[in-house]
């Protein structure tokens, strides 16, 4: 199974990447290259179409050492490596954070200078680089003028227009597109042996999130989670049920991001206590080492500030989900003939089609947008939870 | 069905097999912690691996867990093992079946519906219940505990204060708890906790949101400007506003019975439902509405770097203000 099988509906995308790969090898033989091949990409695409997904298949087929066939096969030991994360030639920054900072994109250049080990490529793959500040940025675009020969960037943002144009203008494009609902279960059925009826739900629930179409279809949590959060529209009777439905949704939210934090949060939290020798002597300690408190502290840190950034994700999440359910109520009232993307929950969706206009449909659609942009603006939560719930309430 | 050996003692720090069961991060963590102390106590140089489930595979644990040619005691943490490959149960079973001495396996299960034939699997082995504390009750219990732990003497309304002053969450409650008995000396009752956080600076924001329900502009702005000339935050100051139009909101719902009965149903301390029940009298639904959205506007101004943090604070102020008796 080659690296590219995991992007759904990405058929241009990965021609590109997979002739750019084919050209790599010709730069390392030192045979012609077509020019396909270039130090510093830019993977852009809406959440859920696989941007870092791509980037990291393109870096397994960079450093692919089965040169019989095409680059990228998959089941090399570098493809493995690579694709499991313990690669020593590739490095994935991922801003655990909200925001990435002029330090860590230092190091981020620093480490992009090293001769690679495996003698192929320096692959440095940033996540969600539209979290770099502006100092980052800067430091970053000094490596992406002037690439040390073996190092490739690969720089992964929701759109181009996220990053300083002049690093833009220095990177080549690979768009992603949002894959189609039946490209999604398709994947679903065959990777993972969900049910179709299911895999089409899933698919179609989560408007091409392929992540997101995976948790629901496999995870009752995740499906009861959603009903939680599309629950809140048909709890603005009073002022009291929609306060008490709007922290529903943030506490739906929250667990979400719980379960997809915690396990990580704990291994880290006992790893570095034992490599501290907290009240014991493992293997290789000495006493406590000084500083430990801090360390841990600073552990802490990091770990919340991945979990703020997570659950505002999950918040994110379900507020694009209850946008989508103003959107079905809109396409009733209008009648116009497209599927909804809640198709079980049609039923509510029709009863408050019939309750209301499409002028309040609009509004309330506004009210979820303006919600989005508050948590985005760091607003508390449930805070601007709240203010949406009273929002739809008056609309 | 693997052969599970007699179900283990819940004491037997040290069995083959223990199923940490629920999400409560500390309690799981404190499950976790008392199998690795027992083990280093048994053998100062215990192997200690610990993983995460979804990233252990089919064939690992044969490695992990089989004969080791140092006679040393091992233990395996597996961490969200509810995301288990099913192969890698199967070796777990093996494992189970026959364990190796001085050996020992933890498994964290989250305790949700995912993954639930684990416990069944292994309903045999040693069980430690970790499930997050959802009731005020329990937290109580836990915080009492905790507090009594050194043996000092804790009254019961020193608890309530301070789980009134601190919140939910398990963990910070512990690190309170313990910050608390190391500042303080002889027995703590509420007098002790409350002066112990009355420095703190969201208590003043409190103070703020305090004059705003209850209608006192001239106080609220006189006090939120001493307080920006002291250091208050604005954000301390919108989060208490919240807050308090928060609880008036639940507080009015919540009918006139008793207080202490509307306390243990909200979650909220007695005194805490007299005062908000003084506050909501003069508030109807509608501009509790329009007060909370007002709110909700002023923090994001406020954290979206308006130029002028503290002009919308106080204006925040004035619609509480305005919103008060509005409605109906
Ligand atoms: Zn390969």
């Amino acid at each position: 199974m080659s690296v590219w099988e995991d992007l759904v509906g990405q058929g241009r995308a990965v021609a590109q990447l997979g002739e750019a790969a084919a050209d790599a090898r010709a730069v390392l033989e030192g045979s012609t290259a077509r020019g396909a091949m270039t130090h510093a990409w830019l993977f852009t695409g809406p959440p859920g179409s696989g941007r870092s997904l791509a980037a990291r298949a393109f870096a397994a087929a960079l450093q692919c050492l089965d040169l019989a066939g095409p680059a990228g096969c998959g089941h090399c030991e570098a493809c493995h490596q690579v694709l499991v994360g313990t690669h020593p030639d590739v490095a994935q920054v991922v801003p655990e954070g909200l925001s990435l900072g002029v330090e860590e994109a230092r190091e981020i250049i620093t480490r992009a200078s090293r001769r690679p080990l495996r003698g192929r490529w320096q692959v440095t793959l940033i996540e969600d680089a539209d979290r770099m500040t502006e100092q980052a940025n800067n430091a970053v675009l000094k490596t992406v003028e002037e690439p040390p020969e073996h190092s490739v960037l690969l720089i992964c943002a929701p759109s181009s227009e996220d990053l300083l144009p002049t690093i833009r203008s220095r990177c080549r494009l690979v768009g992603l597109v949002t894959p189609s609902g039946a490209e999604v279960a398709e994947v679903l059925v065959r990777r993972d042996g969900v049910d179709p009826a299911m895999a089409a739900f899933a698919a179609r629930a989560s408007q091409g999130h392929v992540g997101r179409a995976r948790r629901l279809a496999t995870d009752e949590e995740a499906r009861r989670e959603r009903r939680d959060v599309l629950a809140l529209p048909r709890s603005l009777g009073t002022v009291a049920t929609a306060l008490a439905a709007a922290k529903d949704l943030v506490d739906a939210a929250k667990e979400e991001s719980d379960r997809r934090t915690g396990a990580r949060d704990a291994v880290e939290r006992s790893s570095l206590e034992t490599a501290l020798g907290a009240g014991a002597t493992g293997k290789g300690v000495t006493g406590s080492v000084r500083g430990g408190a801090g360390a841990l502290k600073e552990l802490e840190k990091r770990q919340r500030s991945r979990g703020t950034r997570t659950s505002r994700d999950a918040l994110d999440r379900a507020l694009v989900d209850l946008a989508a359910f103003y959107r079905d109520v809109l396409v009733v009232q209008l009648g116009t003939a497209s599927d909804l993307v809640h198709g079980d929950l049609g039923e509510q969706a029709a009863v408050i089609a019939r309750a209301t206009t499409a002028e309040a449909t609009l509004r309330r659609l506004d009210a979820v947008l303006a919600c989005r942009a508050a948590v985005d603006a760091n607003v508390a939560p449930l805070l601007a939870v709240e203010a949406l719930a009273l929002a739809l309430r008056d609309a | 069905m693997p052969r599970t050996p007699a179900a283990a003692k819940a004491d037997d720090l040290l069995a083959p097999l223990t199923l940490v069961v629920g999400d409560e991060e500390l309690r799981v963590g404190r499950a976790v912690s008392e199998v690795l102390a027992a083990a280093r106590r048994d053998d100062p140089q215990a192997d200690v691996r610990d993983l995460v489930a979804a990233e252990v595979l089919p064939g690992d644990l044969p490695q992990l867990l089989g004969p080791s040619l140092f006679a040393e005691r091992r233990v395996l943490v597996l961490r969200a093992a509810q995301d288990l490959d099913k192969a890698v149960v199967a070796d777990l079973v093996d494992y189970a079946a026959d364990p190796p001495d001085a050996v020992s396996v933890v498994l964290c299960h989250a305790g949700g519906a995912k993954g639930k034939a684990l416990l069944t699997t292994f309903k045999g082995a040693r069980r430690v219940d970790a499930p997050k504390m959802t009731k005020v009750g329990e937290r109580r219990d836990f915080l009492r505990a905790e507090l009594r732990s050194t043996g000092r003497q804790v009254s019961e309304s020193a608890v309530t204060v301070l789980l009134d002053a601190v919140g939910n969450d398990l963990r910070e409650l512990c690190s309170a708890a313990s910050q608390l008995l190391s500042d303080t000396e002889g027995p703590v009752d509420d007098e002790v906790v409350g002066r112990y956080y009355r420095g703190r600076a969201d208590l003043s924001g409190f103070a703020v949101a305090d004059k705003a329900v209850e209608g006192d502009l001239a106080g609220a702005l006189e006090l939120v400007r001493y307080g920006a000339a002291t250091g208050l935050a604005p954000v301390l100051v919108t989060s208490a506003l919240a807050g308090s139009l928060r609880s008036i909101a639940q507080v009015a719902s919540a009918g006139s019975g008793p207080a202490h009965a509307v306390a243990s149903a909200l979650g909220m301390p007695p005194w805490k439902v007299d005062k908000t029940r003084k506050q909501s009298r003069a508030w109807r639904p509608e501009g509790l509405s329009q007060a909370l959205q007002a709110v909700a506007h002023a923090d994001a101004d406020v954290k979206g770097g308006a130029a002028d943090q503290q002009y919308a604070v106080e204006r925040a102020l004035m619609a509480v203000v305005a919103a008060r008796g509005a409605g109906r």
